[in-house]
């Protein structure tokens, strides 16, 4: 490495797996990769050394929007009150079995 | 105290089974030289990985030979107390890493042998082979992959990889005509179901050969006289040397437990 | 989430601009309630500027950690010894790279954090200056360092930043392997040959100190703690994570009939016995020769040259190879245009 050399930018893709009992895809971490097809390969062999995977997502990184941590009140407050969204809000009699 | 390597009875099963074990080993070897020294990190890893999936094929294959020998060898006895001469590699295998570009080539080889091969052997009518060939062609399926999506990166990328590519091709060709071999004993085994007559993959070969060369836009050489000996003992110079690193400290402290 | 892509210069997360007391104080309280700060929330300069550090030193540690290990795969006396060790070597790469993703997601990129380490700029951890002489040394490392190195990580898990938390929360799952094959890689040759045993005691004579300095200067020394603990970064002190790691490791060294180099290792009891009825106390170790570790750090150790010199090769001769990945993808990225 030669002083004032520096190393060009390769892509940055992040990484979601679905593990072999999981129902949906997890944001494990990201890579660097010079295209999609690397990128694949680089995550299968960084992420699912351990059998976690059944099935690798890869995103490029920019590609993703996000919501703005600042906005957490408005977007996510509203929704904790309305609890008759959830299912233990109600009474069931236990005579009508599950429901 | 001395070592002095063992010898094995090479029945000619045992004998087909220690080519295989050896190819692996050897090329896994070598693989397992790029730790610390790759020009990315996440090809370090892959690397690595393809390594040990080699040694851990080797190492099934060792397991058998020494059943079917029933001398008291093992993995290790095979590994680390044969001399070069005793060994049955591919020349392709032992071959010098080189650089990312032979490495990558020689694996392109190697792997679309490899497929074929074990898909090939998950028929055969031996059992245990056919278990480890079931395994071992998911493993190789990856490798090719990998190596063919280098190789055409490589080619098909900057002037300076292609050239490096092509010496690369030149430099490897002529080690790619050992692995079609068959000898007397190998075709008695063909014969009787035991093992796929390596001829028979030769198209399958020259197709994703051919394909991938195609689309890396590298020149396929003419086929002309192709190296030979491996399988019989008769090794390029780099095997003594790897072996002498490989079992060093076997050799230096005999009959010791690591 | 760790995606740069969101983290543009002018956010105020970014420079911490806009900094105030009221935001640093909430900040605080952020920690205080044990919260985690996630890659786009606002932090205040100094704290996106030490974790960048950190996290970096560590990524860069797992890195350089290949190259004394790595010298000893082709040479591993026993097909299952071979795998093992390529397997873990393995693993530190990958640590290497959840750490830079982790690292990442603070602003700088991976190739800027490689090129300071290329370039001598940043650090590593000292421990990976020492040469592996013998096979034995690769259990001694397993065994000492990665041990040494599982008592800092384990805390680590509940960093405040959550991507580094989350990146350690996967290492030590990895990790547990790691110190159980060094260990056993020890007792086999303790239960070998008086060559092999010899070989190991030697490996524990030369790995022993150096693995103490690991944890770092003593407190009394030390100038950044402080402000790494309140912001939970850092959650024990060099003192404690040293003397947890020594208490550990004498019962282990006797198991092995092994001897500590260490003549001024002596037992100190606590005030209260254990419930067992045995003695309570610590291992109190000897004095440690700080000026080594000065000149370690000052990069006059065993190796210090030598394995940034081999990385330094290895990223030059791969120049070649990055370049022809890029060239591709641009000539693809092309190709389907004009299709």
């Amino acid at each position: 490495m030669t002083p004032g050399q520096k190393t060009p930018n390769t892509p940055l893709w992040e990484v979601f797996i679905r593990s072999r009992n999981g129902l949906a895809h997890k944001h494990v971490g990201s890579l660097h990769a010079a295209d999609a097809t690397l990128a694949l390969q680089a995550a299968r062999d960084l992420y699912t050394r351990r059998g976690e995977g059944l099935s690798i997502w890869i995103v490029p990184s920019g590609a993703i929007i996000a919501s703005d941590p600042a906005d957490k009140g408005m977007m996510f407050e509203p929704t904790v009150s309305k609890v008759y969204r959830h299912p233990t809000f109600y009474d069931v009699p236990d005579e009508v079995g599950h429901m | 105290m001395t070592t002095t390597s063992i010898r094995v009875n090479e029945t000619p099963l045992v004998l087909y089974v220690l080519r295989r074990a050896d190819d692996a080993l050897i090329l896994g070897h070598r693989l397992s030289e790029w730790i610390g020294h790759g020009p990315i990190l996440e090809e370090e890893m892959a690397l690595g990985n393809i390594g040990l999936d080699l040694i851990g094929q080797a190492r099934s294959l060792y397991a058998y030979a020494a059943e079917l020998e029933g001398a008291g060898n093992d993995e290790d006895r095979y590994a680390y107390l044969r001399d070069a001469p005793q060994y049955r590699n591919l020349l392709l295998a032992e071959h010098p890493n080189g650089d990312f570009g032979q490495t990558m080539m020689r694996q392109l080889f190697y792997s679309a042998f490899a497929d074929p091969y074990w898909r090939a052997m998950a028929s055969s009518r031996d059992g245990t082979l056919a278990a480890i060939a079931a395994k071992s062609e998911k493993e190789s399926a990856y490798h090719l992959r990998h190596a063919s999506e280098w190789v055409i990166r490589l080619g098909d990328g900057t002037e300076e990889s292609h050239e490096r590519a092509q010496e690369a091709v030149d430099q490897l060709w002529g080690y790619t005509g050992e692995m079609f071999e068959c000898d007397a004993a190998e075709r008695a085994l063909v014969a009787a179901g035991t093992v796929v007559d390596p001829a028979a993959l030769r198209d399958a070969w020259d197709g994703t050969v051919g394909s991938v060369l195609s689309r890396a836009t590298l020149t396929r050489p003419k086929t002309g006289w192709m190296q030979s000996g491996g399988r019989s003992g008769r090794h390029s110079e780099h095997l003594g040397l790897l072996l002498s690193v490989m079992q060093h400290l076997q050799r230096t402290y005999p009959g010791a437990t690591w | 989430m760790y995606t740069q892509g969101l983290h543009t210069p002018d956010s105020p997360g970014a420079t911490g601009a806009g900094e105030t007391p009221e935001l640093d104080a909430r900040f605080q309280e952020r920690i205080d309630r044990e919260d985690r700060i996630e890659p786009n929330d606002w932090m205040p300069a100094a704290y996106r500027k030490t974790l960048t550090r950190q996290i970096a030193q560590h990524a860069h540690s797992e890195i350089i950690g290949m190259l004394p290990e790595g010298n000893w795969i082709t040479r591993a006396p026993s097909l299952r010894r071979k795998a093992i060790l390529l397997a873990k070597v393995q693993d530190e790469a990958g640590h290497g790279l959840y750490l830079y993703a982790a690292a990442e997601t603070l602003g700088k990129s991976r190739e800027e954090m490689f090129d300071e380490l290329l370039t001598s700029k940043a650090k590593y951890s000292s421990i990976f200056n020492y040469p592996t002489l013998t096979w034995a040394d690769i259990g001694a490392i397993g065994w000492l360092v990665d041990g040494a190195a599982i008592m800092n990580q384990i805390p680590l898990c509940r960093c405040s930043y959550g991507p580094y938390a989350r990146a350690m929360i996967r290492i030590c799952k990895e990790e547990s392997f790691h110190q159980r094959q060094g260990f056993e890689i020890m007792l086999t040759l303790c239960r070998g040959t008086p060559e092999q045993k010899a070989m190991a005691q030697d490996a524990l004579d030369r790995w022993y100190w150096p693995c103490l300095m690991m944890f770092g200067p003593p407190d009394s020394d030390s100038t950044h703690s402080d402000q790494s603990t309140k912001w939970k970064i850092k959650r024990f002190s060099n003192d404690e994570l040293r003397q947890k790691f020594v208490d550990a490791l004498v019962p282990q060294a006797q198991y092995l009939g092994l001897t500590l180099p260490d003549p001024d290792l002596r037992f100190e009891e606590t005030s209260e016995p254990s419930p067992g009825g045995a003695p309570a106390g610590h291992w109190r170790h000897g004095p440690i020769d700080w000026e080594e570790f000065r000149r370690i750090l000052a990069g006059n150790g065993p190796c210090n040259r030598e394995r940034i010199a081999s990385r330094q090769r290895a990223h030059r001769e791969g120049a070649w190879v990055r370049e022809a990945a890029a060239a591709y993808a641009a000539k693809q990225a092309e190709r389907k245009l004009a299709a």
